[in-house]
């Protein structure tokens, strides 16, 4: 038998119908909803009197506009309305809900696994782009527009072409205080903004077997920063070690069988991709971001570049408009650039591993003066669990803000944002322009840089901080 | 949706790579629980200086992209977020033709969902009509049909589309009306698979 890899066997999977000159059909299995881009693919289902097909396979959360600070009252009376319209939807169309009183409530692409709906093999949309997170199981994630939305609610399925898939090798073992940050980061940075567009991604290679979930999911959530609308990796024994027992994942034999199955699903040996691309671990050093797209990144010991580096023209007018957003000068060092923010949260990294990693470094040290730090867990669940460890004593000692859960300062849409012209250390996933607040400026880095950098007031090679003096 | 056969119109040019979604529709205008109305925050902190006042160093603030219904990009149109608001503020504001030499993909699949037309042109072409455009009011001629673009000098390029897309497009199709012709495949899919 033709060897193939994850991709095209889940593909096949679920193809409901391939005919000549249409994208497949293509059937999902978990459709995870929120309150920002479904309000209007409920209203076209009621305008045309149709039903959710299947509601038993759709789950729906609010963490977009979630306030972090008190989630008992929201004084944003759109974002209110936003949140109310998806709980009321959710009730009309019998669709379960986590909403903000519920303890699985979350950041949709955090609480999916984190109560085992996300599972290998299956299809799982959600319209929000980082749903290629729950890839990290060895599921066909991607996010899908609001139109996708609706149809998937009415039909439980959606037209796509059959991806290209390119494997995505990173080779050897990681440096300590290196993370699966850096790793994704190092990868865009190599290969730029856009190279997975039209390609599913399989991530492969040792440093990627050496990683917890926590840390593939790093990765895959961040596949879309490449381009690609999905990125996986096969599953193995850690991916099952991590559903077993949780809430939506069959138990006993049956979870056995379903194990066996997953196993099942990974790449054959011998399979072709149509694209490989490649990354040595050892070159890979903690990264931070210059710039207003996720490929402008360089390790720690590096410098901002010069337009004059870029190949054309587009390219030298791409890196000046950074430039001149992010206030930054060609040949400055990474480590000369000071920080007035710190944001530890979002579904890139908001998870217990995160925290620790974070609390880690705020142990027995201070915030600098005039930073401003907050972390933001990704779920309840994140939260209680971290409270439990003490971490949130930690930070709180540290001078950190911690907060409740919710997306908060990745994109702003909650009262939590970098006012105009400073500048945020960030663990988020896109460093775009006013994404954490008009006119503001982010740097993209590791839960544990980012700690690094609220303790320095700038950023520092997390590798090299000193030893907390012993006050206390 | 509103059927595209062949559309005439005056073009803008965005000589910008990347240009995220977050740019084309910055997210405090994403808590709308409606689909219409986005236009007027398209572009929205490129557009419009802190005073409120149009930036007139942004493209499409110059006097040649008025009323503009062909919008002329960069590689990687569209990147990052899925939101549909991007799509919704591009149609509202008068766009029906997107042309670049390459989008991402989720946004190209929402274009087609709201009657605008993505279309992937080789580089040199796109440079050759953002050079036309230039600080001056060009009128095109895309025919969806033949696939052809064309100005009134000569200029002519021919691009690829997806035949199910095009379909949809020229008709004016709504998709969930076409995909229920298939009930029946997704219920003996059902039936095969147990969830």
């Amino acid at each position: 038998m033709q060897p193939k890899t994850i991709i095209e066997k889940i593909w096949e999977k679920h193809t409901v119908l391939s005919e000549q000159g249409k994208p497949d059909l293509l059937y999902i299995d978990l459709h995870m909803v929120h309150e920002v881009t479904s309000p209007q693919a409920f209203e076209g289902l009621r305008l045309t009197d149709r039903k959710v097909r299947r509601p038993d396979l759709t789950f729906a959360t609010m963490d977009h506009n979630v306030p972090t600070d008190n989630r008992t009252s929201i004084k944003d009376a759109i974002a209110r309305k936003q949140m109310e319209t998806l709980s009321n939807n959710c009730n009309e169309f019998g669709i379960e809900i986590a909403d903000l009183d519920s303890p699985d409530n979350g950041i949709v692409h955090v609480i999916g696994p984190e109560l085992g709906l996300t599972q290998p093999g299956k299809t799982i949309v959600c319209g929000d782009s980082h749903t290629s997170t729950h890839g990290a199981f060895g599921a066909l994630a991607f996010g899908i527009g609001t139109s996708e939305v609706e149809h998937v609610l009415a039909t439980q399925t959606i037209w796509q072409s059959k991806p290209k898939t390119m494997e995505v090798k990173v080779n050897g073992r990681l440096a300590p205080g290196v993370t699966a940050k850096d790793i994704i980061l190092a990868v865009i940075a190599k290969y730029g903004v856009d190279f997975g567009t039209g390609y599913v991604l399989e991530y492969t290679g040792e440093a990627i077997r050496g990683l917890t979930m926590e840390e593939r999911m790093t990765i895959c959530n961040m596949s879309i920063e490449a381009g690609a609308r999905a990125g996986l990796i096969s599953p193995d024994q850690v991916t099952v070690d991590y559903l077993k027992g949780r809430e939506k994942v069959p138990s006993g034999e049956e979870f056995d069988k379903k194990a066996s199955e997953w196993l099942a699903l990974s790449t054959d040996e011998g399979a072709q991709y149509d694209a490989v691309v490649e990354i040595d671990s050892e070159e890979i050093e903690p990264m931070v971001t210059w710039g207003t797209n996720p490929s402008q990144g360089v390790g720690i010991h590096g410098t901002v570049p010069s337009p004059e580096d870029a190949e054309n023209e587009a390219g030298r007018k791409a890196i000046q408009q950074s430039l001149d957003y992010m206030d930054l000068k060609p040949g400055t060092k990474m480590t000369d650039i000071s920080i007035e923010h710190v944001f530890i949260g979002s579904c890139t990294n908001s998870r217990l591993s995160d925290l620790r990693a974070a609390a880690e470094i705020a142990k027995g040290r201070k915030v600098a003066e005039g930073v401003r730090a907050m972390v933001v867990p990704g779920s309840q669940k994140v939260k209680i669990a971290a409270e439990k460890e003490g971490l949130d004593k930690i930070f709180i000692e540290a001078g950190f803000d911690w907060r409740e859960s919710g997306c908060s300062m990745c994109l702003s849409m909650n009262p939590d944002f970098v006012p105009e012209g400073e500048r945020c250390a960030s663990t988020s996933n896109r460093n775009f322009e006013g994404r954490q607040g008009k006119g503001a400026r982010t740097h993209l880095v590791s839960p544990a840089m980012a700690a690094a950098a609220a303790i320095s007031g700038k950023f520092v090679d997390v590798r090299k901080l000193e030893e907390p003096s012993v006050t206390q | 949706m509103e059927p595209l056969v062949k559309h005439e119109g005056n073009t803008a040019v965005l000589p910008r790579v990347n240009v995220d979604t977050d740019q084309i529709i910055p997210k405090q205008f994403l808590k709308r629980v409606e689909r219409s109305g986005f236009g007027q925050f398209l572009f929205f902190d490129w557009r419009f200086l802190a005073n409120g006042k149009d930036n007139p160093d942004f493209e499409l603030n110059q006097d040649s992209a008025e009323n503009a219904t062909i919008l002329i990009a960069d590689h990687n149109f569209g990147c990052g977020s899925s939101r549909e608001h991007a799509p919704w503020a591009l149609q509202d504001y008068g766009f029906r033709v997107i042309i670049a030499p390459s989008f991402a993909d989720i946004f190209y699949n929402n274009c087609f969902k709201n009657g605008i037309l993505p279309i992937r042109l080789q580089e040199e072409k796109v440079y050759e009509l953002m050079e036309n455009g230039k600080d001056k009011v060009y009128n095109l001629t895309v025919d969806l049909e033949n696939q052809k673009i064309a100005d009134k000098d000569g200029f002519e390029a021919s691009f690829t589309i997806d035949s199910y897309w095009k379909e949809m497009l020229l008709n004016g199709w709504d998709e969930i009306s076409l995909t229920l012709q298939y009930e029946n495949k997704i219920t003996e899919y059902e039936d095969k698979v147990t969830l």
